[in-house]
């Protein structure tokens, strides 16, 4: 990373710039200068986008698609059938949620999301992806050996249970749709969202137990 | 493009190593290289294939050393040139040297929500009916083409069924390059693991894609 030079170097007060933290932040730090200086972006847009992703889209969307489809049959074929205006009906929509798609768990089928080729993930109803799901190791072998990807979470699958791996190659964003926990008779939506992670609704997970998730 | 980020069966990348808890954000520079490339984004000025294109199309070594905002700022770097919003000695000082072009839209704070909400569809109508359907047995073509293309190699020249007509979409083959929306039928492809792996290949294995209508060809 030391072949580029930057004027904001100086601003640090040295010119060592052998780990990528600091290149990167001068990096970015000149293009929204000169992008700023130009009127090309507002920085409090900068802001707002940021703030909207740590604060307002993320994992707890999706867990409440899937929690309403646990305990709504009609709500439940609707999504199968037609996710993106299911979940739009929740006010889960826009950028990297355009068009949904929902698979659904099953006793003898496991499902799993991947994008081999870039990142591709439904930022509408899971918010910004981990570093895993965007980093080579987790791109190159859940297409291969998703078994071995998901010993790594902790997830050990009966052996004959199916494997489908979904690669999202389009636009379409997917959602995993898991088993309901059994205990769970009586919950309420709000509860049953409680046990649904992130990694159940990518498929590198499982619903937490009721036991699990106290 | 057979480029770096094309990853699907590649061996030797390491273990998957997710972090427990982890934060959106490992820097404050990623948060302003996301918000900045959203911003570019809403410019108008290209689609969304030409910027995977712009990121796929980055040295191998750098690719695959590269975090994934690092991945993205310099696609956009190489993007905003390309597009005559800055020029390379601006990136170097870190400053603006001269006026360079003007985009069709800046996205201001009050129009974020907007913006973010409506994201980008990109289905298309188009006045052909779908030449599979569900159920047919389909191969996929084989070609190897230094453009942008949506069929990763490892599901090139394989046999699988057509499991769902998913709608018709701008076909990122084309629109990466200027050469318009094109829009064609996308159908999601089922293979078995053996036919995409081979000897060896978990028995119990699926994997789909969604593919458009010019990446497949009859049985």
């Amino acid at each position: 990373m030391a072949e580029h030079h930057h004027g904001h170097e100086d601003d640090h007060g040295h010119h060592e710039h052998d780990n990528r933290f600091t290149d990167m932040e001068a990096r970015v730090k000149a293009l929204e200068t000169v992008l700023t200086e130009k009127g090309l972006i507002d920085p409090a847009a900068i802001d707002a986008i940021v703030e909207t992703y740590e604060t307002k889209v993320g994992p707890r969307n999706g867990a409440r698609v899937v929690a309403k489809a646990w305990s709504d049959a009609d709500f439940a074929s609707w999504l199968k059938r037609d996710a993106t205006a299911a979940i739009a009906s929740l006010g889960f929509t826009g950028r990297q949620g355009e068009h949904m798609r929902a698979v659904f768990n099953a006793p003898d089928t496991h499902n799993l999301v991947v994008c081999t080729l870039c990142s591709c993930y439904p930022w509408a109803v899971l918010g910004l992806p981990p570093v895993w799901y965007k980093a080579p190791p987790y791109r190159s072998r859940a297409v291969i050996d998703p078994r071995g990807v998901l010993a790594e979470f902790g997830l050990e699958l009966p052996a004959e249970k199916k494997v489908r791996v979904w690669d999202s190659t389009a636009e379409l964003r997917y959602i995993v749709v898991p088993e309901r926990p059994d205990g769970t008779e009586g919950f309420g939506e709000e509860e049953l969202a409680a046990l649904v992670t992130r990694d159940a609704m990518i498929g590198t997970g499982l619903a937490l137990s009721p036991e699990a998730a106290r | 493009m057979n480029g770096p980020h094309d990853l699907g069966g590649q061996h030797g990348l390491g273990p998957i190593a997710p972090e427990k808890d982890e934060p959106y954000f490992h820097a404050d520079w990623e948060k302003r290289a996301l918000g900045i490339t959203l911003s570019c984004g809403a410019f108008g000025a290209w689609t969304i294939d030409e910027s995977r294109h712009a990121r796929e199309s980055l040295p191998p070594a750098t690719y695959l050393a590269a975090s994934y905002y690092e991945i993205w700022t310099r696609a956009l770097e190489t993007l905003l040139k390309r597009h005559g919003f800055v020029t390379q000695a601006e990136l170097d000082v870190g400053q603006m040297l001269e006026k360079g072009r003007e985009p069709k839209r800046v996205l201001k704070a009050d129009m974020v929500a907007g913006v973010l909400a409506k994201g980008g569809p990109c289905d298309r109508p188009v006045q052909t009916p779908p030449r599979f359907v569900v159920g047919e047995t389909v191969r996929t073509k084989n070609f190897h083409p230094d453009t942008h293309t949506r069929l990763p190699r490892y599901a090139r020249a394989k046999t699988g069924v057509v499991e769902a007509v998913q709608g018709s979409f701008v076909f990122p083959d084309d629109n990466a390059h200027g050469r318009g929306e094109n829009p064609q039928w996308v159908y999601t492809v089922v293979f078995d693991g053996g036919e995409i792996w081979g000897e060896g290949a978990d028995p119990t294995l699926t994997v789909s894609i969604d593919a458009w209508e010019s990446y497949l060809e009859r049985v």
